[in-house]
């Protein structure tokens, strides 16, 4: 029965203490925040940490669950906001604990195991800034449309478009130096 | 779509590997028990008095950790995490709390927590420990200030700085240790190295219902009410501010260097810097003092341009030095035409705020706001406004809209609100993009950066940015810098950012200086008249044996950058006024510090009715070429004004405030005597306001 039941209702459900709403609500969602924790980070280590960190977190942070949004648009912007955190904690580490940067230390390294075409992918992401990256994580990875992804990130709609250009125009410029190679 | 794009789809669809079903457990095991604990607290402090569909009440010191740590710098923020803050102030804090018997779920007891931290921690190394911060006993819940080294506070009892305390036994999974245990660490100072260093602390979570409610705060956007900012705003936050200056310009001996070059300089910034610093009780510091741009901050009543002339008009005087005898003063004054405002190109502008946390303050984002409205009073219809915000995230808050519409314009600036990281050159990305769509025949395009200076995250390569703003310059579009707040102004900073994007660095302290900068001169800060504005001066061995310049320290260029065009410069806006201060000392003057060579060739016994030679390039907006204007200077003194002894008054107060090595035994009482003799009919009142900065001046540096 359960099974049927919106995320939505759940949730708020879940917000007023609701166990059983709660532990469906979380088996739900569990492999979608993994998904994009992976996706912003890079990094399967990273990823699971900033997954368990936001289930750790989730049943308080439903305490400001209002019903507003869609609950899956909710969740993006609190693991949005999760890895955002996380990332600036690590930014000011003395190392640089970023995850797709780690990738790419690794790979120069040779430590990837990566096939080629996971390597292109880590370079490229390697090459965005974190808030390119974020966008092209909600918008490519987990196909929102550039109006929900400006949603979740709290920013116009605009500045989607705009930076979704400056992928483009950063990965012309990394096919072309590809090319020059 | 390009096929790269396609690409990174295809690769990011694909890239999550399956989660790790152990992990998934654990994720999931570690929830339910969250969210047990919340929900039975809840039930059993039902009878608190606390509304319960809310966030309990507390929930509202938690917010004001979230918000002190999105005040943090990056460089604090390594330093304490909320958890660790929690933790470690209750490890600190508890055995002074529990005397008190304070229960868990009871209101919380206040505790001004840098005392405390003091009193449990003698003798530690309190670097920065100033975080006053209420302590509620456990769940400990802590309020701080921004800026604030919460690892201090924790710290000490290790015996040594959190940085170097032991490696931590605690793992993200199993640190998740019951309310009880966290008490007996608390009675266990022993415990505190491990609970206080790991990772920077980030996964901790050693007290759970804090934890989680610190977690509650921690998605941006649903947990700004119930934070009081006033319980932040009094406390000493350390100081980041970066301010650009060189050393003082040093006596050059005509005869072996008779060519002064430097650019204009038409910014003002540095005196409400010197101006807040002194009405807070200091003395400025000495990197803060430009005596130039203290010099120009000031209206002097030079000549108007002749029409059909070049834009502006340079007149030369030269008077007897207050503060010595034996040389003379050589004022430069150039005065920018002032076009009738009915004939000005229409505007594009783009408001580049920032919104980072640290704008917060009154004197910050809400006088930006209150400064901008001022300004749209003085636009017409037919220019545009758009406002790009940078803070963590850039964004295009108000797309390109006429100044018409001043109600969508005002309604998007009462929108702005400070949080977060501050993603400077993202958001400078942006906003050149935005001029550059604006952009038409015949409209001034100008981004108005305004920012407290704190370009923290986002500029990996400094030199890099000033390259991306230096070539933007050739684009036609300006950029002026308006410092807010003081704390972390990186004065330095801006200065360079105006400096390569052709435009000039303000600072607004106070609304009436919002009034002087954006609506009195908003047509100088708007339209430039003049680009790259050099100023050369050959003086006359004959006539001049030494000379200093007064100020433009950061304004130095080479000799032969004068004639060379692609060499950036200041501008000068419509109506602007520009003063250079020269202090020289005649060929045969008792004041001379130099000796003459021995074996030197002795200046030829040459012509000495002139003074010197001065040479002034410009271009016209836009021009690729420059013009030359050049004017002879005579070498017989005139008569002081008001206007030459007032900007002297300001130029040897500056020189007080950083390098008083010229002034001989003229002090603080001249300046003021020199200054509140020569006020003139300052309708204003700047002039008054600058002898009461004197006296208090003085007052501070006996």
């Amino acid at each position: 029965m359960r099974m049927q039941t919106p995320d939505e209702a759940l949730a708020s459900a879940a917000a007023t203490g609701d166990r059983d709403a709660f532990a469906a609500l979380l088996g739900r969602h569990y492999d979608r925040i993994f998904a994009l924790a992976f996706r912003l980070t890079g990094s399967r280590a990273e990823a699971e940490d900033l997954t368990q960190d936001i289930c750790l977190a989730l049943p308080a942070k439903l305490g400001s669950w209002r019903g507003e949004a869609r609950f899956t648009t909710w969740l993006y912007r609190v693991t949005v906001n999760a890895a955002h955190d996380r990332r600036r904690r690590a930014a000011t580490r003395s190392r640089a604990a970023d995850g797709w940067g780690d990738w790419e230390v690794n790979r120069r390294a040779g430590i990837a195991e990566e096939a080629a075409a996971q390597d292109w992918l880590v370079a490229t992401m390697a090459r965005l800034s974190p808030e390119l990256r974020d966008t092209v994580a909600l918008t490519l990875g987990e196909e929102l449309s550039q109006r929900e992804a400006a949603e979740v990130l709290g920013i116009s709609e605009g500045t989607v478009a705009w930076r979704m250009s400056e992928v483009k125009k950063r990965l012309r410029a990394l096919a072309r130096a590809e090319g020059m190679l | 779509m390009s096929d790269e794009l396609e690409r990174l789809r295809d690769g990011l669809k694909s890239a999550p590997p399956a989660p790790d079903a152990a992990a998934r457990a654990r994720a999931l095991k570690l929830a339910m028990e969250s969210f047990d604990r919340i929900h039975d607290a809840a039930q059993e402090t039902a009878q608190a008095a606390r509304p319960m569909p809310d966030r309990p009440k507390r929930a509202g010191f938690l917010t004001g950790v979230r918000l002190m740590l999105s005040h943090l710098s990056p460089r604090a923020t390594l330093a304490a995490t909320a958890s660790v803050a929690v933790i470690g102030l209750s490890l600190a804090l508890y055995p002074t709390l529990r005397r008190d018997a304070v229960l868990p779920g009871a209101q919380p007891a206040r505790v001004d927590g840098a005392p405390a931290a003091e009193a449990t921690a003698p003798g530690a190394e309190a670097r920065k420990a100033e975080a006053p911060a209420e302590i509620a006993a456990p769940p400990a819940i802590v309020e701080a200030t921004p800026g604030a080294d919460l690892r201090a506070a924790g710290a000490p009892a290790a015996g040594a700085p959190a940085t170097t305390a032991p490696v931590p036994a605690a793992d993200t999974s199993g640190a998740v240790s019951s309310l009880a245990d966290s008490r007996r660490e608390a009675e266990a100072p022993a415990a505190m190295p491990q609970a206080m260093e790991h990772e920077g602390g980030a996964q901790m979570a050693p007290a759970p219902l804090a934890r989680s409610r610190e977690s509650s705060a921690e998605v941006g956007g649903f947990a700004a009410p119930g934070f009081a900012p006033d319980a932040l705003a009094p406390l000493p936050a350390p100081d980041t501010e970066a301010f650009a200056n060189e050393d003082p310009n040093p006596v050059k001996i005509a005869a072996e260097e008779p060519v002064s070059t430097f650019s204009i300089d038409t910014d003002t910034a540095s005196w409400p810097v010197v101006r807040s610093s002194l009405a807070a009780g200091m003395l400025p510091p000495r990197e803060a003092v430009r005596i130039e741009e203290m010099v120009n901050y000031f209206p002097y009543g030079y000549p108007a341009p002749e029409a059909g002339g070049a834009p502006f008009r340079a007149s030369v005087s030269l008077f007897p030095t207050p503060w010595n005898a034996g040389t003379r003063l050589l004022r430069i004054g150039i005065q920018g035409a002032l076009p009738a405002t009915d004939a000005r190109p229409p505007l594009n502008l783009v408001f580049l705020i920032d919104t980072s946390g640290s704008m917060e303050d009154a004197n910050k984002l809400p006088l930006l706001k209150q400064s901008f409205r001022l300004m749209l009073g003085q636009l017409r219809p037919e220019d545009r406004v758009a406002i790009v915000t940078y803070a963590g995230s850039a964004g295009l808050v108000l797309e390109p809209t006429p100044a018409a519409d001043r109600g969508a314009i005002e309604g998007a600036l009462d929108r702005l609100s400070a949080g977060g990281s501050t993603a400077g050159q993202e958001g400078l990305q942006q906003a050149y993009a935005v001029a550059e769509g604006m952009g038409a025949e015949g409209r001034v395009s100008r981004i108005l950066l305004a920012t407290d200076g704190d370009f923290n995250v986002g500029i990996s390569d400094p030199g890099a940015l000033k390259g991306f703003i230096a070539g933007k310059r050739e684009s036609g579009i300006y950029l002026s810098v308006l410092g807010f707040g003081r704390g972390n102004l990186d004065d330095a900073t801006m200065q360079a950012l105006a400096q390569n994007g052709n435009g000039t660095a303000a600072y607004i302290d106070t609304l009436p200086e919002a009034q002087k900068v954006l609506v009195d001169q908003l047509s100088g800060a708007l339209f430039p008249i003049a680009d790259d504005v050099k100023v050369q001066v050959e003086f006359n061995p004959a006539a001049v044996a030494e000379y200093r310049l007064i100020g433009y320290e950061t304004r130095a260029l080479a000799r032969e950058d004068f004639n060379n065009d692609r060499v950036d410069a200041g501008e000068i806006g419509a109506g602007h006024q520009v003063t250079a201060l020269y202090e020289v000392t005649p060929a045969g003057s008792p004041a001379r510090l130099s000796d003459p060579l021995r074996y030197g060739t002795a200046p030829e016994g040459g012509d000495a009715s002139e003074l010197g030679f001065l040479k002034l390039r410009w271009k016209a907006p836009g021009a690729a070429h420059s013009q030359l204007v050049e004017t002879p200077i005579p070498a017989a003194p005139g008569e002081a004004g008001d206007d030459a002894r007032f900007a002297a008054a300001i130029a040897g107060m500056g020189q007080l405030l950083s390098e008083p090595k010229y002034l001989g035994t003229w002090g603080w009482d001249e300046a003021i005597a020199l200054a509140a003799g020569a006020k003139g009919d300052d309708p204003y009142g700047y002039r008054a306001e600058a002898v009461g900065l004197m006296r208090l001046a003085a007052s501070l540096s006996r």
